[in-house]
């Protein structure tokens, strides 16, 4: 960001020569030509698709109201909203703490303020292409865990699920409610050059991020009333409602009034401002594990008013730190005999554990293969292409382009245990292929995707940044979206990393009726 | 209710009261620390100190800026403003979901002001605006709470840790004082006496009250039976003991299990020890023993409530 003020006859000469802004500028010029010319002066396209500009700069029709909404603000005006978002956030504690100096230091959750747009024709294709997806994991997880005929079909290799390390093999043969064994769901969409979105991951276990996903809703329409009032927005407010209504509609038979519970690892954890944040929009317990108790293969909470028991388990908790009698016996965040409890029909525990084995990185290579399979359909959200490591032919290529490619560890999430080739050292890259030769099935390797970028504000001026999407999937009687999602935002100029642990943001996501 | 969240809203509370018990006397310790006087600043500190529960690791040490700023910046110091005001945060962060939201941003301020990069420089240039602040927010957080909880068991358990936690420090104030206020020499008021007397009086926020009751005719016993017996005053002993008492009563009724018989009789108990006795009785007797057996009484109460409600075994409440 650069301080100086530019002068006025400058900006004019700008506005001549310069394409980006131009036909706002022709539309507005008679009222507030400097503050668009200043808010676009660090506007740059290149290749990657622009959520707000057409490639020869000109506005996309949706986002011309937010352009002129912005352009009529003074510069201070937009300092003085920011900061008064900012105290919001600070506020509500919707903070997260850096460690590492002798007290903890609480920062707020990185946000920008400008929201992102999708047309309903766009978010029309994405709710068709998450509900056959979501639909389609399902299945495999069912059959997966149940006859396996998928696996006799040959369509996913047999090694391929019995060596991923979130296969559960205490799940086998065991019922879930209605079937259904992800009830909540997050997946990563990106938006390549062509404008097309693409499925770039699916989380079954623990997502998280719909939080901030509403609070972000709340403080931006806080921020711009008008403008959100005027641009017709779908409503995503009711998300806590619809996930109490999933959760209900698990409970286990001859429960009319379950006793539903959110599991949270407690207040050390990341995401526990998420987890109070949602308990309280439901209006259910927040349970620890140590509140928890199993006697007879029925869950009980600890109350003031003696035992109750439990019903419904919406588990924050992965799978490994669930039960120590069953999964990781040094864990003290779950709850001893909650897998007996759940084998035996008592309690309901979702997501149910084992579904990590189809949000895998190596099992989304297969994941069109499985929509095929089980529904007999064509994919309508693709996958990015991704090559497998244990295939001979792959590898060889991979370790040939490293420098050109993504690298994943299979297992890891949250921007960990990644290699972006462009972006790599020499040694960090020797390192990279010396662990896939140990361990291929280990890793898989993407194409450096140029996502798309959308508008963020900083200062008073516009840049692009790189941006995804996580919209949030409900499972229970249907599949629920609600209308928007989290984009996530690579905050750093030039980075495509939009994890929040390594620099990332958000911003609202504003899913217009037309 | 989880005994969990029961257990922080209580411990949320307790800090609360404890904090807002720190800043008044320290407050109140400095300003007669103004006047010339016969007690001396040694004698005051070291008093503070005590009936602060002597703190571990603090020792008053001649230097008063350096010791008021300890006990109100030092995180060490487990009597300090500041670690009074993160436990109490920290037990709200625990049951975020059960208390509003408003409650919280109202902590949250107070933590946020406390943790300001100009906190320490606003506490050097002025103590008493600072820890009226302090004072200020701790009096809107309780009002948030009244006004936006919902009044059941929560509601109670926060009440219940305010009052015992008062009961317990004005029983320990009153106990450190007992000795020096009674032994006050018998002659004309002098100005000294007088600043004393207001100082307890302060201490328990309660000078403005005692003159509506006693006018401004301030007398040891008579300050005694005040802070001990008053049943309208909120900062006297017996309308704590009374405010435990009935947020007890509130969440026996409200829960379904046997009643806490144990529970139910001590806290009886220490009402009627203050309901039915006089301060004649109380002078006659033995005013140190008997403040002192409130306070194991206090401690008793505290014990059982844990007993019954946060700490059963599984066992027992099986067996029900």
């Amino acid at each position: 960001m650069s301080t100086d003020e530019p002068v006025k006859l400058e900006i004019e000469a700008a506005s001549e020569t310069r394409g980006t802004g131009g036909e706002l500028a022709a539309t507005d010029k008679v009222r507030q030509p400097i503050e668009v010319e200043t808010l676009f002066r660090d506007y740059l396209l290149d290749g990657a698709f622009d959520e707000m500009c057409t490639p020869d700069g000109g506005i996309r029709p949706h986002y011309q109201a937010l352009v002129e909404a912005l352009a009529s603000l003074p510069h201070e005006e937009l300092l003085r909203r920011k900061q008064s978002a900012d105290l919001s956030f600070l506020t509500q504690g919707i903070t997260f703490t850096v460690y590492g100096r002798d007290e903890g230091t609480e920062r707020i959750f990185p946000y920008d303020l400008l929201p992102r747009l999708i047309t309903a024709s766009e978010w029309d294709l994405i709710e068709r292409g998450l509900t056959q997806r979501i639909a389609a994991l399902n299945h495999f997880l069912r059959d997966i865990y149940g006859d396996a005929k998928i696996l006799r079909d040959r369509v996913v290799p047999r090694d391929m699920v019995y060596s991923c390390k979130h296969y559960r093999r205490q799940m086998c043969g065991l019922e879930v409610p209605r079937n259904v064994y992800i009830a909540v769901v997050g997946s990563d969409l990106l938006r390549l050059r062509s404008g097309e979105f693409v499925v770039l991951e699916d989380n079954l276990r623990v997502p998280s991020g719909v939080s901030y996903m509403l609070t972000n809703r709340r403080v931006m329409k806080r921020t711009f009333p008008q403008l959100f009032h005027s641009q017709g927005v779908r409503p995503i407010e009711h998300y806590p409602q619809l996930l109490l209504n999933t959760l209900r509609s698990l409970a286990p038979e001859g429960r009319p009034e379950p006793n539903i519970v959110l599991l949270t690892p407690g207040v050390y954890n990341s995401a526990y401002f998420e987890h109070t944040y949602l308990a309280r929009q439901m209006g259910i317990d927040l349970v620890e594990g140590r509140d928890l108790v199993t006697h007879d293969n029925i869950v009980y909470m600890r109350t003031t008013d003696g035992l109750k028991r439990v019903d419904v388990i919406y588990r924050r908790v992965d799978d490994d730190f669930s039960d120590p009698l069953i999964f990781r016996s040094d864990s003290t965040l779950g709850c001893a005999g909650l897998f007996n409890a759940y084998r035996a029909g008592n309690v309901t525990v979702t997501n149910a554990f084992g579904t990590g084995l189809a949000d895998d990185k190596a099992m989304y290579a297969y994941v069109p293969r499985i929509i095929k399979y089980y529904l007999d359909e064509e994919p309508i959200l693709n996958n990015v292409e991704t090559y497998l490591l244990t295939e001979e032919k792959s590898r060889q290529h991979v370790l040939a382009n490293l420098d050109k490619l993504v690298v994943k560890a299979v297992g890891e999430s949250g921007g960990y245990g990644m290699l972006i080739g462009p972006h790599s050292s020499a040694k960090e890259r020797a390192e990279f292929a010396r662990a896939i030769e140990a361990n291929p099935r280990n890793y898989i390797a993407q194409p450096t995707l140029d996502f798309s970028r959308a508008p963020c504000l900083f200062g008073s001026r516009m840049e692009p940044r790189h941006v995804d999407l996580r919209p949030y999937i409900l499972f229970g009687d249907k599949v629920n979206i609600v209308p928007g999602g989290l984009t996530r935002v690579a905050l750093e100029k030039g980075s495509l990393v939009v994890n929040s642990s390594q620099g990332g943001g958000s911003k609202d996501t504003w899913i217009l009726e037309e | 209710m989880l005994s969990r969240v029961a257990d922080s809203l209580y411990w949320m509370s307790r800090y609360l009261e404890r904090a807002e018990n720190t800043v008044r006397q320290l407050d109140v310790t400095m300003s007669l620390l103004l006047d010339a006087s016969e007690t001396t600043a040694d004698t005051r500190w070291k008093r503070l100190l005590t009936s602060l529960g002597d703190p571990p690791g603090v020792e008053w040490n001649g230097n008063m800026e350096e010791m008021a700023r300890n006990l109100v910046f030092d995180s060490t110091n487990p009597a300090s403003v500041t670690t009074c005001l993160n436990a109490a945060r920290e037990n709200a962060r625990q049951v975020r979901e059960e208390i509003s939201t408003e409650q919280w941003q109202r902590l949250n301020r107070l933590y946020h002001q406390m943790h300001s990069p100009q906190a320490q420089a606003q506490f050097q240039a002025n103590m008493n605006d600072f820890l009226a602040n302090i004072v200020d927010g701790i009096h809107l957080f309780k009002g948030v709470s009244d006004t936006t909880m919902i009044h059941g068991q929560g509601w109670q358990f926060i009440r219940l840790g305010r009052y015992l936690e008062r009961a317990y420090a004005s029983a320990t104030l009153l106990e450190v004082y007992q000795e020096s206020l009674l032994d006050l020499p018998e002659r004309e008021h002098s100005g000294y006496q007088y600043l004393e007397l207001v100082g307890l009086l302060r201490c328990c926020t309660s000078f403005e009250a005692y003159c509506q009751v006693y006018t401004a005719d301030l007398t040891p016993d008579r300050i005694l039976e005040f802070l001990l017996l008053n049943r309208d005053f909120p900062h006297a002993l017996r309308y704590s003991t009374d405010g435990v008492r009935q947020s007890i009563d509130a969440i026996q009724l409200s829960s379904g299990r046997r009643p806490p018989e144990e529970l139910l009789a001590t806290a009886g108990r220490l009402h009627s020890m203050l309901r039915y006795t006089t301060i004649n009785e109380i002078l006659d007797g033995n005013p140190g023993a008997f403040l002192h057996s409130i306070r194991e009484q206090c401690k008793q109460i505290h014990e059982l409530i844990y007993r019954y409600y946060v700490q059963y075994s599984i066992q027992s409440a099986l067996a029900v």
